[in-house]
This record gives structure tokens, sequence and C-alpha cells, in this order.
């Protein structure tokens, strides 16, 4: 396996680089977009909450697989796509991924967000609002602080589904570390070891990412918020 | 609107369930396994379990599909210095049985450790012998404490499902993906996959309701 490592790492450094920037990027994509649709979710408009509720029960009910496919191959069904402006992009394997992946985690987020902004406790509102905050200062001052805090755990855990789901992306041509690992297999024959060696680098990556959360949750204790 | 391929669909749909099902059964098993081996007076097994499961948990699921497939037939190769085909129906029942196994086996485990020890006493003092106190007493204590989790993991199998097309099995993800390349037609067909899963996933979840009352239904409700 050290072999492995010696003889590929100029195409393994490259598929890190990708499922990282897919990871980040991903995670970046979803997390705004949650935050708006739970902001959205929280004023209790119906207008509002049965559309936020739909998309997360389509998403969460689906296989991440049957998303990415339908983005990727099922966009250039329709002409309309084919010949607008977005092709360029719609056409690229990674442009997708991050699509697919970011959608999916901000359902999941959503969920997560709508819980924790719940948890808020009213009194902090009532005299918030006594203060005379406008509603979106008490969003930006008092419910988004400590949502972020309570969300933290369950943050990591999405944080590390979303890594481990940075290797689908290797169905739709992806060269990330999984698409990486896949042409060195076909060229090797070296199956297990190629294998066992991104195995290796995913629980690292998974280890890596658990520490620092980890780490930053502490500090956030420390610092009292 | 599906050109008549919804049969050869909903026969794909029929496999993966018979996939869900028996992957469903084999980490029950090792869910249950799991948990005994990680409570174990012998240090080194509950060790050994403990790094397994949480290797498993840090492994893309993906990954795992593909080591227990194209692994399993190398490992079984030097073991048996002969080549021996590796089922890749069987391939991915182990591997979602395994994926499922590890997060269940945790699970089960605090689900044990939240029965009071007074329960173990009280049968042992009423003549029940360790397999019998398990079976009668703890098991169907904890069974209601694991299922939310369990539940869960169960949908989680279900969507797992669709990855065992990349190791050639004809589910429903590769029924549609050979009718989207006939029909030109990728978004139509996939969509259709994704409806079904809807579908199969609310079933489950309706499912998994109505078990979730009946675990619980000596339990006393608040006024």
């Amino acid at each position: 396996m050290i072999d492995w490592f010696l003889t590929y790492y100029p195409e393994l450094l490259k598929g890190i680089l990708t499922t990282l920037e897919l990871l980040i990027g991903s995670l970046l994509v979803g997390f705004i977009v949650a935050l708006m649709l739970a902001s959205l979710h929280h004023t209790g408009k119906k207008y509002f909450t049965y559309p936020i509720n739909t998309f997360v029960f389509f998403i969460r009910s689906t296989p991440l697989l049957v998303q990415l496919f339908l983005i990727y191959y099922g966009a250039a069904q329709f002409s309309l796509i084919r010949d607008s402006f977005l092709w360029p992009f719609l056409k690229e394997p990674f442009i997708c991924a991050l699509i697919a992946l970011g959608v999916n985690s901000a359902a999941y987020t959503t969920v997560v967000l709508k819980g924790a902004m719940r948890a808020v406790p009213k009194g902090e509102i009532e005299a918030a609002k006594a203060l005379g905050f406008s509603p979106f200062a008490i969003l930006r001052h008092i419910i988004l602080p400590r949502t972020f805090i309570l969300i933290w755990p369950s943050y990591t855990n999405e944080m590390v589904l979303i890594l481990k789901a940075t290797a689908l992306a290797s169905t739709i041509t992806l060269l990330d570390m999984m698409g990486i690992t896949r042409q060195l297999i076909a060229k090797t024959y070296d199956t297990l070891t190629g294998l066992l060696a991104v195995g290796l680098l995913y629980v690292i990556l998974t280890t890596l990412i658990v520490g620092l959360c980890h780490l930053v949750g502490k500090r956030f204790k420390r610092i009292g918020w | 609107m599906l050109q008549g391929y919804l049969p050869q669909l909903l026969e794909g749909a029929l496999l993966t369930l018979q996939l869900a099902s028996g992957a469903l059964v084999a980490g029950l098993l090792l869910t249950l396994i799991g948990a005994f081996l990680l409570d174990s007076r012998y240090k080194i097994l509950s060790y050994t379990t403990f790094g397994f499961t949480t290797l498993i948990r840090g492994l893309p699921e993906l990954l795992v599909l593909f080591t227990v497939y194209f692994g399993g037939e190398i490992v079984l190769y030097h073991v048996f210095q002969h080549p021996i085909e590796v089922s890749n129906y069987w391939a991915g029942v182990l591997a979602l049985g395994i994926i499922f196994g590890a997060y269940g086996a945790q699970v089960f485990q605090q689900a044990l450790h939240s029965i009071p020890h007074g329960q173990t006493e009280a049968a042992h003092a009423l003549g029940l012998n360790t397999w019998q106190c398990y079976c009668l007493i703890i098991l169907p204590q904890a069974w209601r404490h694991a299922l939310p989790s369990l539940g869960n993991l169960t949908l989680i199998l279900l969507k797992d499902t669709a990855l065992v097309s990349l190791i050639g099995l004809t589910d429903l993800m590769s029924r549609a993906q050979a009718a989207a390349s006939q029909t030109q037609k990728p978004f139509t067909f996939y969509f259709a996959v994704a409806i079904i899963y809807l579908v199969l996933t609310s079933i489950v979840e309706i499912l998994l309701h109505q078990a979730d009352r009946r675990a619980n239904r000596h339990i006393r409700k608040v006024q």
C-alpha cells in the first residue's frame, strides 16, 4: 500500500483536492440555502412552510445517486436548457455534483436549523422585542448565534455525511479521490490495494473533520456563546 | 409517458425491495452481534468491534460496496487458491448489511445500557437463566429505545440500494439507466425512479410509525 501512495501520489493529491473543493463548495451552498429556507420557515407563513416542507421531503426521501443523475444526465433532455446560457455550466460534472450535493445538504441542514431555531428561549425573543429590535435584528443577533451552537454537533455529522457522499461524484466521471482510484484500478488491476488506500484517505479526512469540529465546539463553550 | 417501460421499472423495484429486505435482515443480525461484542467482557473483542464499526462509519457507502464485491473475490481466491465468483446480489446484501450493522451496533449498545440493572437482577431472582433474561426481559425493552434510530437506518439503507446498480445488478436504477439511453429521455426515467423511491420510503415510514406505536403500547400516556 505504501508503494501505491509513493507511485501515484500526484494523481491522488489531485483527487484529494477535488474532493475537498467539492466538500467545501457543497457545504457552503447547502448552508446558505438552508439558512434562507429555515429563516423563511421560521416566519410560520403557510406559503413559505408548505413549499419548503415539500422540498425537504422530496430530497430526503430519494437516493442522492438519483438526484445526481437527474441533474447531470436529466438536464440534457430539455432543449430549453441545452440552448440557454446555463448549459456550459450544467454539462460540467463538477458543477452538477456541486448542485446535487449542495441541494441535498441544504435539505438536511434545513431540518436541523428548523429544530434549533425553535429551541431558542421565547423570553430572549420577547426581551429583544421589548428593546425595540427589528425582526431581522432579532434573527441576526438573538436567534442565529444560539442556533449555531445548538446545531454544531449535528452539523459535524452532516459534514462527514457529505464527505462520504462526494464519492458518488465519481459515477458522473468526476475524478475525485474515488474517481482517480477507479481509474488507477482499471489501469493496474490492483483492486484491493487501491480500495484500501482510498479507504485510508477517507478515514483520515473523516477523523480530521471530527477532530477539528470538536476543537471549534470547545472554543464556542469557552467564549461563552 | 414512460413509453411502456413501467413494467421493467417495477420489476427492478421488486429486486430493489428484495435486496433491501435481505440487507435489513443481515443488518439486524449484525446489529445484535455487534452490540453484544461491544459489551463483551473481553477488552480485545469490544475494542476490535468498536474500531471496526467506527471505521465502516467513516467510509463512503460506495467504497464499502466495492470492497465487498471486488475485494471479496480476491480474498476468496487467496483463501481457496482457485477463482470463486462472488454474486453481486449477495455482495450488495452483505455490504448494505454491514453498513447498517456498523451504525446499528452502536445504537443498540446504547439501548441495552438504558435498561436498568435491576431488571437483570429481578430476572435472575425469578430463576431465568442468562439467555432467557436477554430474550424475554432485556431485548423487548431495548428494542423500544432503539427503534427510532434503527428506523432511520432502515430508510438510509433503502436509499443506499440505488448504489447496487454500480456493481451490475439489474435493480430499479439500472433499469432506468437502460431505458434512458434507449429513449434519450433521461430526466423522465430518473424522475420516475425518484417517485418510486419516494413512495417506497413513505410506505416504510408509515410502517415504522406503526411499529413504534406497537413497541410503546404499554407506556402510559401523559394525561
